[in-house]
């Protein structure tokens, strides 16, 4: 087919220079991941930007044709690998809607208190990546890092493993909270936004900051909703839009909670909405904390091994801290699939980076891809 | 005044720096292999396989029911059953497996075939310091390297280890008891004269003792 | 929202000519679709985006389908005539459902918060007739996952502004995610040490049995 598009496509730029082709990737400090962005530049400015991925791409969708349904769990904590256990919540509601199994009421608040506490630890990590990006060389992120500890240690006490947690299971959830846990876990969320005031006196005032990501990526909110944004970067740009919300999915009708809005739409917006979603998560996390009902983990139809959901196809979504992340299934009546999909978002939200970074410079768009907040293992699959 | 906010974050890092050599909330390295990390109880890594007693292949608890590894997602396990039978705790005769392979390279850790295995022979061991210079052969643990006592399974996992032995002694005392009785009823009568009505017959025909051993084959759930 | 049923014959009223079929759903999803075909597709798009009460302006998800032909033979009773008496006899019938690529789009209403429409499209073979419109002109999100499909199954889209593999290299020629890929016999460098990935990978080895 058409190769890739080339410079001597594009139209002399008025300043006269010939045209700069830069390949930022795929190794790169700041590229998240295996990435590679083929930017042509006028000066300092681009022109043109290709995003070119694939490095890491593992072809889960056909691997998981192969496993069964329970064989594939594990495979989805390598998806988003930063967020595993929504990775692993997504899929399990979508093969609950293929198969008819309803988890019981234990198990909806440990899957809620736990996707919460993987949106903290994901928008911390982001917050820090996104400072190291714009040069702050570490000190940001290490202390996100200190914070992310104390949840990292929350999993593995419960599921076993710090980040590839194949915790969720049809039906529910894999295994029920070890003593101390719940007590743990609020001391942790009570500390928490100890930890958000000394970040926001670090940085928000700070006129670095502010200089380099206040009016730069702006995205208006039309383009955003016909390119299939989602997450925080479509909240940032004012559409309000939280799957939490419109479909009300496990039991977050039951939670109060304020889905933060952004005005411009810019790297700024995008940066403050994850502080604020952390406030959120935090209050519900303090409700689910503290209302937790005792009872069964799993629902009593739901068989471990040898599960064949009647054919048909399902497609279920949740509001992960990326975005939305669906899982598409189809089933033939076999114990694996017939397809089974992912719908990544960071792989959607990379559709616009090339209309946010037109007309900006080389190091705007290091901090514009830093705030998309990209996953490879998510990108390419 | 411009700068203002600059100047508060740098403040907020000398907190962070004076207080490393204070507050050890703000100190958190840990210098490892001197120093170490208390394990967590329920951290996986590798499996492991249970045996029960002192010799490790004759009291291995798998049974060789190849359920680990059709379950494995990436397909690390290896099995071969073994001809020869051996007893297992209950007194019954086993198979046993002849080749019991992981290929730790490839494993990922998710614990699936501990999920699944119906005899609680296969658990997830803690050890992470695994490397070795041989990269293909070297990461390719076998049967003799992968058994370890029951001992050590206590030791990692005390509350899950007390119950599957609790429930194996009352398997195994009910078994026996089973087959104390068998051995201790009279024989059955021989059956009566073909003129007697086919109504006798079951009642010589049944076995006298009261209750059926408990044939652990019959897969126990997993504690849980 | 609208049952399907409406759907379709709001659709066929504003596209006049377009074939639109439902499909149901055997899982308890309760999720059925519906088939358009090709040449009215762009049409039913931007009725679907543009009409304010429908308001669906966010596809969601674009996914490819491989259907490879299935033949069922199933027994079917069938009147024949045997020695004169007609009655009926059961005889085995071989079905052949033909074979396509299919693509899926789930498609939202941020504005109106409605759930998901599923639309299908289908080719006519999997061999050579394979294009289908595509619908990123009527939503960019469609731009990377026609792409997507374009590369692992072959589904070419007309309307694409720069379809090109987005996954595999440039240079990779076969579609991975059909149901009858074949794997290069060397593609692990390192395989498991049993099985017949090291049967097939021991092949391609210098002689000396390590790999090089």
């Amino acid at each position: 087919m058409m190769a890739t598009p080339s410079s001597t496509d594009l139209a002399e730029p008025p300043s006269g220079n010939p045209l700069l082709e830069v390949s930022l990737g795929p190794q790169h400090p700041s590229t998240h991941g295996v990435f590679r962005m083929d930017v042509s530049l006028d000066g300092e400015t681009v022109v043109r930007l290709k995003p070119v991925f694939g490095y890491l791409h593992r072809n889960h969708e056909k691997i998981a044709e192969k496993c069964t349904y329970l064989g594939s769990i594990p495979y989805t904590d390598r998806l988003d690998y930063i967020c595993s256990l929504t990775n692993n919540w997504a899929y399990a509601m979508t093969v609950e809607k293929l198969a008819g199994l309803v988890p019981p009421e234990r198990a909806e608040y440990l899957r809620v208190i736990l996707s919460e506490l993987t949106r903290l630890i994901n928008h911390s990590a982001l917050a820090g990546f996104l400072l190291q990006d714009m040069g702050a060389l570490g000190t940001p992120l290490m202390y996100a890092f200190r914070e992310r500890e104390k949840i990292l240690d929350l999993f593995e006490s419960l599921t076993g493993a710090r980040m590839m947690c194949n915790y969720m299971r049809f039906g529910g959830c894999r295994c029920d909270l070890p003593p101390g846990w719940i007590e743990q876990a609020r001391s942790v969320v009570a500390k928490f936004p100890s930890f958000l005031e000394e970040f926001e006196a670090l940085l928000t005032g700070n006129e670095i900051l502010l200089a380099r990501t206040e009016g730069v990526g702006v995205l208006p909110a039309k383009l955003a909703v016909n390119a299939g944004v989602t997450g925080p970067m479509l909240r940032a740009s004012g559409v309000n839009y939280d799957i939490r919300k419109v479909d009300q999915y496990g039991i977050y009708g039951r939670f109060k909670f304020r889905v933060p809005l952004g005005e411009r739409g810019d790297v700024f917006d995008r940066y403050m909405i994850r502080i604020l979603e952390m406030h959120e998560s935090l209050k519900i996390l303090d409700q689910a904390l503290r209302e937790i009902p005792a009872g069964p983990i799993m629902d009593p139809k739901a068989k471990l091994r040898n599960l064949r959901p009647k054919p048909g196809e399902a497609y279920g979504r949740i509001e992960g801290p990326k975005g939305e992340l669906g899982f598409y299934v189809i089933s033939d009546g076999g114990p694996n699939p017939y397809r089974y999909r992912v719908r990544p978002p960071s792989l959607i939200n990379l559709t616009i980076l090339e209309d946010m970074c037109l007309g900006q410079t080389v190091a705007d768009v290091v901090v514009i891809l830093g705030s998309i907040d990209i996953v490879l293992g998510e990108v390419d699959r | 005044m411009h700068g203002v906010g600059i100047i508060k974050g740098m403040i907020e890092t000398a907190r962070n720096f004076a207080g490393s050599y204070t507050d050890p909330e703000r100190l958190i390295t840990v210098q490892y292999p001197e120093e170490k990390l208390p394990p967590v109880e329920n951290a996986r890594t590798i499996p492991f396989l249970v045996y029960d007693g002192v010799d490790a292949m004759a009291g291995l608890r798998c049974t060789a029911c190849m359920i680990c590894e059709k379950e494995c997602p990436p397909q690390c396990i290896y099995i071969v059953k073994d001809q020869v039978k051996k007893p297992d705790f209950v007194g019954k005769l086993q198979v046993q497996p002849k080749v019991f392979d992981i290929d730790i390279s490839v494993c990922m850790s998710c614990g699936i075939c501990v999920e699944v295995c119906p005899f609680d022979a296969i658990k997830m061991d803690q050890v992470f310091e695994l490397s070795t210079n041989d990269r293909f052969g070297g990461l390719l643990v076998d049967k003799t390297q992968l058994a370890k006592p029951n001992e050590y399974f206590v030791k990692l996992h005390k509350t899950e280890a007390s119950e599957i032995d609790a429930r194996r002694e009352e398997e195994k005392q009910k078994a026996e008891a089973a087959a104390a009785a068998k051995a201790a009823a009279p024989k059955p009568t021989p059956a009566p004269a073909p003129a007697k009505p086919p109504a006798q017959a079951p009642a010589a025909a049944t076995p006298p003792t009261p209750q059926t051993p408990a044939q652990p084959t019959a897969a126990p759930a997993p504690a849980k | 929202m609208d049952t399907l049923d409406q759907l379709k014959t709001r659709i066929e009223a504003a596209a006049p000519g377009a074939q639109v079929e439902i499909i149901p759903n055997g899982s308890p999803a309760n999720q059925p679709s519906l088939l358009v075909d090709g040449g009215h597709a762009r049409a039913i798009a931007q009725f679907l985006r543009d009409e304010p009460a429908l308001a669906f302006d966010y596809a969601s998800n674009v996914t490819g389908v491989d259907w490879p032909e299935k033949v069922t033979r199933e027994k079917v009773k069938v009147k024949k005539v045997v020695d004169g008496v007609e009655k009926g006899v059961e005889e085995l019938c071989e079905k052949k459902t033909p074979a396509y690529l299919e693509a899926v789009y789930h498609l939202y209403s941020m504005a109106n918060k409605q759930g998901p429409l599923i639309v299908r499209m289908r080719t006519e073979n999997r061999t050579d007739r394979v294009s289908l419109p595509s619908l990123t002109p009527v939503w960019r999100s469609c731009e990377f996952q026609e792409r997507e499909i374009f590369d692992l199954y072959g589904i070419v889209f007309e309307g694409h502004p720069d379809l090109r593999r987005i996954l595999m290299w440039p240079e990779f020629t076969d579609y991975p995610m059909r149901k009858d890929y074949v794997e290069a016999d060397d593609y692990e460098y390192e395989p498991t040490p049993h099985d017949d990935v090291l049967a097939k990978a021991k092949r391609h080895y210098p002689a000396g049995g390590t790999p090089a």
